[in-house]
């Protein structure tokens, strides 16, 4: 596992966790050396170890086969873990079945009963749990209201929007006062506006209930919206697990660079590595000053990322780095401009520049150099 | 203003009739250049059509239409018919001579067109030696010249002519029409007072149809206990081992029906198999051997056997595609195992159970190889009376008739299933 940077922001997300856990009535959720299974011969979830704090968002990213929604269906109950133990509230549910396990939860295509009302729908937990009628009526009044929803209760899950489904699903998934809710890609069947919008919402009711919160997505941009940390999944591992700001400033190793926002990969060898800083060779012989994130000392082999926002063309100040470039393609895009160059001997080498009144004329075909702090590119460890 | 945006405008003359751009209304226009579509369309089913009607429509309504249809009588003896109108059958005297002299002039026509005994025949069905009595009068037609008074002539030949009920019956069923092959079938008969119950050790046909709708609802409900779990299996396991059970469920469609259900025979008989293991493992003793064929088990076991996958394979594509996450949401939900099956899985399964329990249904209503070979006389079906009226008793009104009452039994059915499940809510896939 790699150490997570010990920054001001996680100090201050540490924070917001403590206060969380005063306030909230979430559930807290603890991963202890969890590991699955399906066919006894390769290992879907690698030595899992996660805790959740109450009141927490907590966000499982990662591209499809990496565990995530694996873990989710451990933690739901309907998968077991093959090795390992899930705590929630500090009690071990291995052996609880699902249905006493009081977690709700969003499905990806959300799963509303079609044979019932959005109403029915809503009822079918507190009836299962055997509530008198009128609270019945008031908790699903409540939890439509609180989506938006009050005057659908008695229309079909086929009559809704994709939109209002998934709204449904979401109140059905509160209703019955959870203290953990998982959410599986619970908008992915929505197009991107709509997209946008739940985040927001399911932000807010977040915010405004408390519960607890584990949602899994591929999206990177759901995950940075919405959570207060990410873990990271590849390959059945947690690769980094903290707040989006961290993870998209400070990734700790080049998966997570290149699957979180858009990331330049320079590969090379490092030279010298002092304390703050290290010196990379390039490939084409072009020496760099790099941020040692993850790397192994002088004569090992790297991966500098940099992101595409962080290059300025021309640069008027004296960076630590600047290299010659040749303007390949641009590519307009409205607030910015993306521009393909050619540096260091890498023609796919993006650079982002902002869309302002004085920006400096360009044109493909250019020769301009380029420069960039030292801190804004990261020595990764080295990708085949 | 550019043409484009005039166009809209233009379109909508005073009248408020939208038009195409040659000025006829754009509706006639529409359906004018949907015609030639339609003829395509309506050309590649006809060759369909045409067979169907030809070799399927017509011959039923044909056989519908013997039900009623009762033309032999005056076809056969029209004077005779004729003159016996204004007599009447309660009056307790024979018909005056003018109506037997009108029945040996018909007689020598039909017996040089030797028809007499069709109608003998025919009004046996109402009444016992009929047909017998037909014979023999048409024999002495043809043998000897009658004299007057022939009154007297006839009831020398046989002296049921001198019987008031012969000519009740006859005059009964002279009309071109009669219900009396519908009454036959619901054990009814026309009498001078008009319809009656037949007497009560005569009935067969309204306990037969009884027993047939009982028993293929039997034979439908075990089909649906013993097909749901399956399909619930099948649409469960993955594609592999689906595949490899779905053969099985089909193999039974492989083999003839006849081979089935002879091998049935041989399973179920006293000296069968299953007796024999049951023999044998101590569980019943030599005299107390099952019977289990040739009654109504053994219509009901065989043919829950043969019809199974037609309630199998409508419920395995209704349940194929309903998504395991509703379950799964159930469960979550707080709903048990039970409770996620009763109120979420298997609501949704409905249409399915409709679809096979109707398919099923329908078939074993009409079924007729099956109950003839293993359902003994207690285990047969209304289908094989209507077979052997069709095939051996030649009573083609009476089998006519009961095929309809069948036929409209099993529409007012349909209608009472489409009013409590809702047609729309049975779905094959």
């Amino acid at each position: 596992m790699h150490a997570i940077a010990g920054t001001d922001i996680q100090a201050g997300i540490r924070v917001q966790q403590a206060e969380w856990t005063a306030i909230s009535r979430g559930a807290s959720v603890k991963f202890d050396s969890v590991q699955k299974s399906y066919d006894g011969e390769t290992l879907v979830v690698k030595d899992l170890n996660l805790d959740i704090a109450r009141g927490e968002f907590l966000t499982m990213l990662g591209p499809s086969g990496s565990g995530k929604t694996t873990c989710l269906m451990m933690l739901a109950g309907f998968e077991p873990a093959t090795h390992g133990e899930i705590y929630l509230n500090d009690q071990g549910i291995n052996n609880v079945p699902p249905h006493k396990r009081g977690i709700g939860m969003v499905f990806q295509n959300y799963a509303l009963f079609p044979h019932m009302s959005v109403a029915e729908n809503l009822a079918f937990p507190l009836q299962v749990r055997g509530m008198a009628k009128a609270e019945q009526e008031d908790r699903i009044r409540r939890a439509l209201d609180m989506v938006e929803l009050g005057a659908f209760g008695s229309r079909r899950p086929a009559q809704l929007s994709g939109g209002q489904q998934q709204r449904v699903a979401v109140a059905r998934a509160l209703v019955f006062d959870p203290e953990l809710v998982l959410m599986d890609e619970p908008l992915g069947a929505l197009d991107k506006q709509l997209r946008e919008q739940m985040q927001y919402e399911i932000k807010h009711i977040h915010e405004n209930l408390g519960v607890t919160i584990v949602y899994v997505t591929h999206d990177q941009t759901e995950a940075l919206t919405m959570s207060d940390r990410v873990a990271v999944f590849n390959d059945g591992v947690i690769q980094q697990l903290s707040s989006p700001d961290t993870l998209y400033e400070s990734p700790q190793n080049s998966f997570v660079a290149q699957f979180i926002g858009e990331n330049n990969k320079l590969s090379g060898e490092v030279v010298a590595l002092d304390g703050a800083n290290c010196e990379v060779r390039l490939d084409d012989g072009t020496l760099l000053v790099a941020d040692p994130v993850n790397v192994n000392g002088a004569g090992s082999r790297t991966t500098v990322s940099l992101r595409p926002e962080r290059i300025e063309l021309a640069p008027s100040d004296e960076p630590e780095n600047v290299l010659d470039g040749k303007i390949e393609e641009l590519i307009y895009l409205g607030d910015h401009i993306r521009v393909r160059m050619n540096v260091a001997g890498n023609d796919e080498f993006i650079v982002k520049v902002r869309n302002r009144r004085d920006k400096r004329p360009i044109s493909e075909g250019e020769m301009v150099k380029v420069g960039w702090a030292a801190s804004d590119c990261k020595a990764l460890d080295a990708v085949a | 203003m550019s043409s484009a945006t005039d166009t809209p405008s233009d379109a909508i003359a005073g009248d408020g009739i939208v038009r195409a751009a040659d000025g006829t209304p754009l509706k006639r226009s529409l359906a004018r250049a949907l015609r030639r579509e339609k003829l395509r369309s309506f050309l590649l089913i006809a060759p369909l059509l045409a067979f169907v009607v030809i070799s399927f429509l017509l011959p039923i309504a044909d056989m519908l239409f013997r039900s009623v249809e009762n033309n032999i009588v005056q076809d056969t003896i029209p004077e005779t018919v004729q003159t016996l109108a204004s007599w009447d059958a309660d009056s307790g005297e024979l018909p005056d001579e003018r109506v037997f002299a009108a029945l040996y002039q018909d007689l020598q026509i039909a017996v040089e067109k030797r028809i007499h005994t069709r109608l003998g025949s025919r009004l046996n069905y109402e009444k016992s030696g009929m047909s017998g009595l037909f014979r023999k009068t048409g024999r002495d037609v043809r043998r000897t010249e009658a004299v007057a008074p022939y009154k007297e002539w006839f009831i020398a030949i046989d002296e049921d002519w001198g019987d008031i009920e012969v000519w009740a019956v006859i005059k009964r069923y002279s009309p071109p029409y009669t219900p009396g092959y519908f009454l036959n079938a619901v054990d009814a008969e026309l009498t001078a007072e008009g319809a009656a119950m037949k007497p009560e050790n005569e009935r067969i046909y309204l306990t037969l149809f009884w027993r047939t709708l009982v028993m293929s609802l039997m034979i439908t409900l075990s089909c649906l206990l013993l097909g749901y779990p399956i399909g619930y299996l099948l649409s469960h396991l993955p594609a592999r081992s689906a595949n490899l059970l779905m053969i099985l469920v089909l193999l039974p469609f492989w083999t003839s029906l006849l081979v089935r259900t002879s091998a049935w025979k041989v399973l179920l008989q006293q000296q069968g198999v299953i007796n024999d293991f049951l023999v044998w493992i101590n569980l019943i003793d030599d005299a107390g051997r099952l019977v289990m064929i040739n009654n109504q088990t053994g219509t009901i076991i065989a043919m829950t056997h043969i019809l199974l996958p037609f309630m199998i394979l409508p419920l395995y594509s209704v349940m194929q595609t309903i998504s395991p996450s509703y379950v799964r949401a159930a469960k979550s939900l707080g709903a048990s195992d039970w409770t996620a099956f009763w109120r979420v899985y298997f609501p949704q399964t409905v249409p399915g159970i409709g679809a096979g329990a109707i398919l099923v249904f329908i078939l074993a209503i009409g079924y007729y190889i099956t109950p003839e070979l293993v359902g003994g006389t207690s285990g047969i079906f209304i289908s094989n009376r209507i077979a052997f009226h069709i095939s051996t008793s030649l009573n083609w009104g009476l089998a006519a008739a009961l095929g309809t009452i069948l036929l409209l039994l099993v529409l007012a059915l349909f209608y009472v299933y489409d009013r409590i499940v809702g047609i729309d809510n049975v779905k094959l896939g």
